[in-house]
């Protein structure tokens, strides 16, 4: 098993016409995943690279029978292909977009509120089950079937940690990227949960950035109900308060969400936090006495 | 992005948010002509830099007269100002805002700003004005009051009166705290900002509420729609290089240590950083190339990194996704044969196109010392840079 993707997936695509929907709709079909077309406004009824594309969400999900959707729509256009997508009822949404406006994603949230579409993202890599499927941009090829879950503000930092467990010989569940924007759908809470039903998944990497208090939410989490082992990296512990490293959510402001207090309470809450960035994959091995 | 008090205050004057009467100056002259306009037994005089704590470090001063005005800021206009934000090397000031001096009776504390954790706005109030609000929320953390926000409804009047009551606000001080609220909202929203920050809101002895300080600062998403607040940055408050790294959608932060990164990703380019500290050296900046970095882009990317004087040695750290790691190779081979790098340059890579990557340093005939982990790219890079 593994979670959010898998072999019954049936994803759409988003910006399917577009450079990047193109590019990454072939990736993810390349890696398995059956991809069952896109959205265009204005292009519906032509087929791109083999694939039908729709006017809107509702009628793709009509016609193709999709459950999820993975979203590359330039920011100015993001969250109303987020709300597009809770509004056409379908089960996963992914958004890679990097850049959308704060207030449009204080809107897009409002309108989910009560709709049964989970949101991952934006301003992420997306969401690879290994060996079944995936949405969005982490590389297929460096993923191994296995037991880990990786949970994860960053992306690159998630291939590091995938490199890592595969040099150990250990493999993947599901990796998901939950993006670094001040505000996004699926939490490192929502995830936990995620990993915590799948019976599949023995343990869990957690990587968190400075900035809001996250982290520390999921360290309450853990304490309180998360039975399965966790590795913890926080990246940031040397970013200068006031700068905003790179995502747009990575920031220490008023002194609050730094690195050294999200360590804390993930350590507090049994989380095994290494320091350094190179010791996630040991730490699992070591944890799991493999 | 950050703007200045007095392009905050008109900003949120806009609004409908009262602000003393007061006009920027670029000259003592223009200074001293602003304060005779506005007449009055006072003018504050206040140095207009993107960094707080401007009182305490000689930053806003009064005036008993247009001619002191003048003199006030002759003395501050090219003067470096210090506070506790502006670190050490501190900032020159270039501009001052001349004010109207008024009667306080009471300050308060107002901020407004998008709470992570429900994903709504939140406004923050405090009776503390005045005073460094991280400090009071450390040490009387009950005088912060926060009152969150319906995104559907925005600030409802009865949230305002409850913030203003609680406040010791009361008859026309409450119900004008109700119409600032409300403004304050409204600015946030409609100029997408990040946060608006009014400390001190004034209650003066006349009964009126007033923004005596404002700090605005906009979500650089947004600002494509927003082109008149766009027209309100300050290239003369940001570091010179970081500017120069905008211009090639490179993110790129100075910091203090001598070894240069170049990192693909935020959370890999932060974790860089912190590697390196743990391996007892200290990183020159923060570098993501992002996702799709080309050539060109990288050879920016070194220019720039090799503009800081201080950088004794470079660590690549790139984790190929999209971004190949014979591109990256190829961008890099590139960038030191035409800039003659003249410090030790350490690659570490992985990932798409590893080997291919790797050939193609090997066979360039340039001294790149190169790492199979982060960890040992970082030690290298520490080592290389106590010698050199």
């Amino acid at each position: 098993m593994a979670v959010l993707l898998d072999k019954n997936t049936r994803l759409i695509v988003q910006g399917l016409t577009g450079r990047e929907g193109t590019f990454h709709a072939k990736q993810a079909a390349t890696y398995g995943t059956t991809v069952v077309g896109g959205v265009t406004p204005g292009k519906g009824g032509t087929t791109h690279e083999g694939w039908p594309v729709f006017n809107s969400v509702h009628d793709a999900v009509a016609e193709t029978g999709a459950n999820a959707t993975v979203i590359f729509v330039p920011p100015p256009f993001a969250a109303d292909a987020v709300m597009e997508a809770a509004d056409a009822g379908i089960a996963l949404a992914v958004c890679i977009t990097e850049g959308i406006p704060v207030v449009d994603m204080l809107k897009a949230m409002t309108f989910m509120e009560g709709k049964t579409t989970r949101l991952v993202g934006p301003n992420c890599p997306g969401v690879i089950s290994a060996g079944k499927a995936k949405a969005g941009i982490i590389p297929g090829h460096i993923c191994k079937e296995g037991r880990i879950g990786i949970v994860s503000k960053s992306g690159t930092l998630t291939y590091e940690a995938i490199h890592q467990l595969t040099r150990q010989g250990m493999g993947q569940t599901t990796c998901i990227g939950i993006g670094g924007d001040p505000l996004i759908g699926t939490t490192f809470i929502d995830a936990l949960r995620l990993f915590a039903a799948d019976p599949d998944t023995d343990a869990v990497i957690m990587i968190g950035e400075i900035g809001g208090t996250a982290e520390e939410e999921a360290g309450d989490f853990i304490k309180k109900e998360f039975k399965k082992p966790v590795v913890g990296f926080i990246a940031g512990q040397t970013a200068p308060p006031g700068r905003r490293m790179g995502h747009a959510g990575a920031i220490i402001a008023g002194g609050k969400g730094t690195a050294a207090e999200k360590m804390a309470a993930l350590t507090k809450a049994g989380v095994h936090v290494v320091k350094s960035p190179a010791d996630m994959g040991v730490k699992m091995k070591e944890v799991l006495g493999k | 992005m950050k703007i200045h008090e007095y392009q905050a205050k008109s900003v949120l004057e806009r609004f409908g948010v009262p602000v003393p009467r007061g006009e920027v100056a670029f000259s003592a002259t223009e200074a001293g002509e602003i304060a005779r306009r506005l007449g009055g037994a006072i003018a504050v005089v206040k140095a207009q830099i993107h960094a707080g704590g401007r009182g305490k470090g000689g930053g806003v001063k009064l005036a008993k007269s247009a001619d002191e005005a003048e003199q006030l800021a002759k003395q501050m206009i090219g003067m470096t100002l210090i506070t506790h934000q502006t670190g050490p090397e501190g900032r020159k000031v270039a501009r001052v805002l001349v004010e109207e001096g008024l009667q306080i009776e009471r300050e308060l504390y107002l901020s407004i700003l998008i709470d992570r954790a429900t994903a709504c706005p939140v406004v923050i109030a405090s009776a503390a004005g005045g005073m460094d609000i991280e400090e009071v929320a450390a040490k009387e953390p009950q005088k912060i009051l926060r009152e969150a926000i319906n995104r559907g409804t925005g600030i409802i009047p009865f949230q305002a009166r409850k913030l203003a009551f609680a406040m010791g606000l009361e008859g026309p001080a409450a119900q004008k705290l109700v119409k600032v609220l409300d403004a304050i909202y409204k600015a946030f929203i409609e100029t997408d900002a990040s946060m608006i920050e009014i400390n001190p809101l004034i209650l003066t002895k006349g009964g009126e509420l007033l923004a005596l300080d404002a700090k605005v600062s906009f979500d650089d998403n947004a600002l494509y729609r927003h082109p008149d607040l766009r027209d309100l940055r300050d290239l003369s408050e940001e570091d010179p290089l970081e500017v120069e790294a905008s211009k090639f959608s490179l993110n790129y932060i100075r910091l203090d240590g001598n070894i240069g990164c170049m990192v693909n990703g935020a959370g890999l380019a932060m974790a860089t950083m912190d590697i390196i500290k743990l391996a007892g050296g200290e990183p020159a900046n923060f570098l993501d190339v992002g996702g799709g970095a080309n050539a060109e882009q990288i050879r920016n990317a070194f220019k720039i990194l090799m503009s800081d004087k201080n950088v004794k040695a470079v660590f690549i750290n790139i984790f190929g996704g999209i971004l190949r790691c014979d591109v990256l190779a190829q961008g890099v081979i590139a960038a030191v044969k035409e800039l003659g790098v003249p410090v030790p340059i350490v690659i570490r890579m992985e990932g798409t196109n590893v080997d291919e990557g790797k050939r193609m340093l090997k066979e360039s005939g340039l001294n790149f010392a190169t790492a199979d982990s982060m960890g040992e790219g970082a030690d290298k890079a520490v080592q290389l840079a106590g010698k050199s």
